[in-house]
């Protein structure tokens, strides 16, 4: 009898070429954490070993206005960036989507819509939200750019095997309580490094119950956790998303092959993790942060913490410091937080059905007048089919803009960005200090969150809130 | 890679827990296409409002789970550029602990304590070899994959390394073709033109 394995160690050991070097399956390429590996290959004299398993496109650079080509970006470094990128993809043989291309989009949500990221393979990016493609039961993580160089020359990667956790969510979310809730929950609870040195696996009930959108805004955010990878066991729902792409197994015989190994993946009964948490799901509300780190964050019905409370002398620190930075009274309720931005986008919420719940939660109303609200899709192909859907009239009626796809205000390495001290309602991953801009107050919340916000012009419990 | 071993000299202190490679480097120096040249802008926010201030030391004593967020290379390189070869932590986000490595920049998880001695002390020694750590008052040893300590100690491009294994890369993806579902999955998208 064979010893029971996690999902985990099976993708680890069917990539293990020796000790400590797997195998990269799919490497995903974009310009800001690539032009220094492209160098060092070319220093090197060394070729891209497996350009076939290798996608690039351009993302984080991109203004969000439709402009048509890399050499019309106004920012000059910018620019340099994006056409690196064109020039580096030319010169080693890869595929590249950039400006002007209808399958561009942000890297995270392209893998995904192209039928690239599937189950059971290893998939690595010069990004931290790689862990977004564990959705699909695959071993994804962030890597930096010498690894970049590393995959980019050998298609493997030196890696000491992380321990291995899992997050049991019991109960099923209330309604309008969502993904991106469960997820900022679960790091409210365990903390910024709560996951440091692990593989991640979500499963329960709720767990089960997220369309494949949820799981990626779930497995996007582990890293704001600290762990080294998020996976979620594939089941029907990856299958039927996968079905039909344009990378996917073919229909038919290819397409059972591969559901029959995928099947395969599932984390046996009775293996053994390193570490195992369990969270009631049912008892999450929505959450709103407060302060300078994902994990500090609370229910939307509460009020602003007060740093004194805080038992740890670092933790407290910290609080009155982030208080500090957001502008922030200890006491005041977090529905009374006056906003100037609302942000709808990002690898962790510009997919298809979050656009849809923010634009059935904005639909026949208008934004508060104080308030400059802005929906990005996450991808070209996202964009068009929001457009045949008619949600970007629904939100060009209710005075949101409707951008071009790209990452946009989540980072403000284009022209996006808050203005010092203005207070933004954001669906992003990241509210560090002047992340989207220097000086900018970033709350981390849902969709239909910050499409209610947006309305009120301040935070509301989408729960009571009509 | 230079090769790393004995670190020693003053301490700069960093006293913040979860400190964000975003802090680290901000967003609008990642545009740069070079290696070189961050130094000037690290912590680049923090050091221009006077929010910290920050000496040019061989050794940084940093906050817990430092360097977290954003994969972003550039914020090893930007430390050493500024002249950091070591720091020490009482523990460090992932991603940012590898890039370290890769680079020849030595990350030390201590606990608290001894961070606390090293900063009262306000110098330290590092023995990579011997794994140890050493300030007026005390000492403590530290941890290290083997691999790693090995690689940094010889000052060994990882690149080269792997390439010396490619024999067993190669039979790697013959033995791949036979087995599991066929995810070449690249080939399959429709071409650009």
């Amino acid at each position: 009898m064979t010893t029971p394995r996690t999902m985990f160690e099976k993708i680890w050991e069917r990539h293990e070429v020796a000790d400590d070097l797997i195998y990269v399956d799919l490497h995903l390429v974009h310009e800001v954490t690539s032009p220094q590996a492209f160098d060092g290959l070319r220093l090197a004299g060394r070729p891209v070993r497996r350009p076939d398993r290798t996608v690039a496109t351009a993302d984080h650079n991109v203004p969000t206005d439709d402009t048509p080509s890399a050499r019309m970006i106004v920012d000059e470094l910018s620019r340099k960036q994006v056409e690196t990128l064109e020039a580096n993809c030319a010169e080693f043989g890869i595929e590249l989507f950039s400006l002007g291309s209808e399958k561009r989009g942000i890297v995270h949500v392209i893998g995904p819509e192209l039928g690239l990221t599937q189950p059971g393979m290893t998939i690595v990016c010069g990004d931290s939200h790689t862990s977004t493609h564990g959705a699909f039961g695959a071993l994804a993580f962030g890597i930096g750019t010498s690894e970049v160089e590393h995959v980019l020359a050998t298609q493997t990667l030196v890696q000491s095997r992380p321990k291995s956790m899992r997050i049991n969510y019991t109960g099923s979310l209330g309604a309008g309580v969502g993904a991106k809730d469960l997820i900022l929950a679960t790091i409210g609870r365990l903390g910024t490094g709560g996951m440091s040195g692990f593989a991640v696996e979500y499963s329960g009930p709720a767990s089960e119950a997220l369309s494949m959108e949820g799981r990626m805004t779930v497995c996007n955010m582990t890293i704001e956790g600290g762990g080294r990878a998020g996976m979620i066991a594939p089941d029907e729902t990856t299958f039927e998303y996968v079905r039909g792409r344009a990378a996917a197994p073919v229909e038919g015989a290819e397409f059972e092959a591969a559901l029959a190994d995928w099947r395969d993946l599932l984390t046996d009964p009775g293996a053994e993790f390193d570490h195992e948490v369990t969270i009631d799901a049912a008892a999450i509300s929505p959450m709103v942060t407060w302060g300078t780190t994902p994990g500090m964050v609370c229910e939307v019905a509460d009020r602003v913490p007060d740093p004194t409370r805080f038992d740890n002398p670092a933790d407290r620190e910290a609080a009155e410091r982030a208080l500090t930075y957001m502008g922030l009274q200890p006491g005041t309720p977090i529905e009374e937080l006056k906003l100037d931005r609302v942000f709808i986008g990002s690898c962790t919420n510009s997919r298809i059905e979050d656009l849809r719940e923010a634009a059935a939660t904005v639909d026949g109303r208008r934004v508060a007048e104080h308030v400059r609200a802005m929906v990005v899709p996450g991808s070209e192909q996202i964009r068009a089919e929001a457009e045949r859907e008619g949600l970007d009239e629904v939100f060009r009626a209710a005075g949101f803009e409707w951008r071009a796809s790209g990452c946009s205000m989540c980072l403000g390495m284009n022209p996006d960005t808050l203005a010092e001290r203005e207070r933004c309602a954001s669906t992003s991953n990241r509210n560090f200090e002047g992340r989207q801009g220097k000086g900018g107050r970033t709350h981390l919340v849902s969709p239909r969150m910050a499409a209610a916000a947006a309305i009120e012009g301040h935070f509301v419990d989408i729960r009571s809130w009509s | 890679m230079k090769p790393v071993n004995v670190i020693e000299g003053a301490v700069s202190v960093l006293d913040r827990a979860d400190v964000d490679t975003d802090q680290i480097i901000p967003k609008q120096f990642l545009k740069r296409v070079e290696r070189t040249g961050f130094g000037e802008f690290l912590f680049y926010d923090w050091l221009r409002d006077g929010e910290i201030s920050l000496e040019s030391n061989p050794i940084l004593l940093a906050g817990r789970n430092f360097g977290c967020g954003s994969s972003r290379e550039h914020a090893p390189w930007a430390l050493q550029d500024f002249g950091f070869e070591a720091i020490i932590a009482p523990s460090f986000a992932d991603i940012f602990r590898s890039n370290c490595t890769k680079n020849g920049l030595l990350p030390i998880e201590l606990e608290q304590a001894g961070c606390d001695a090293i900063a009262a002390a306000g110098r330290a020694s590092i023995d990579l070899a011997a794994q140890r750590v050493g300030w007026a008052g005390g000492e403590a040893h530290f941890e290290i994959d083997p691999k790693i300590k090995d690689r940094l100690l010889n000052g060994l491009d990882e690149i080269a390394i792997t390439l010396g294994q490619v024999a067993a890369i190669d039979a790697y993806e013959a033995e791949r073709a036979r087995f599991g579902p066929p995810n070449l999955a690249v080939d399959r998208l429709p071409a650009e033109n």
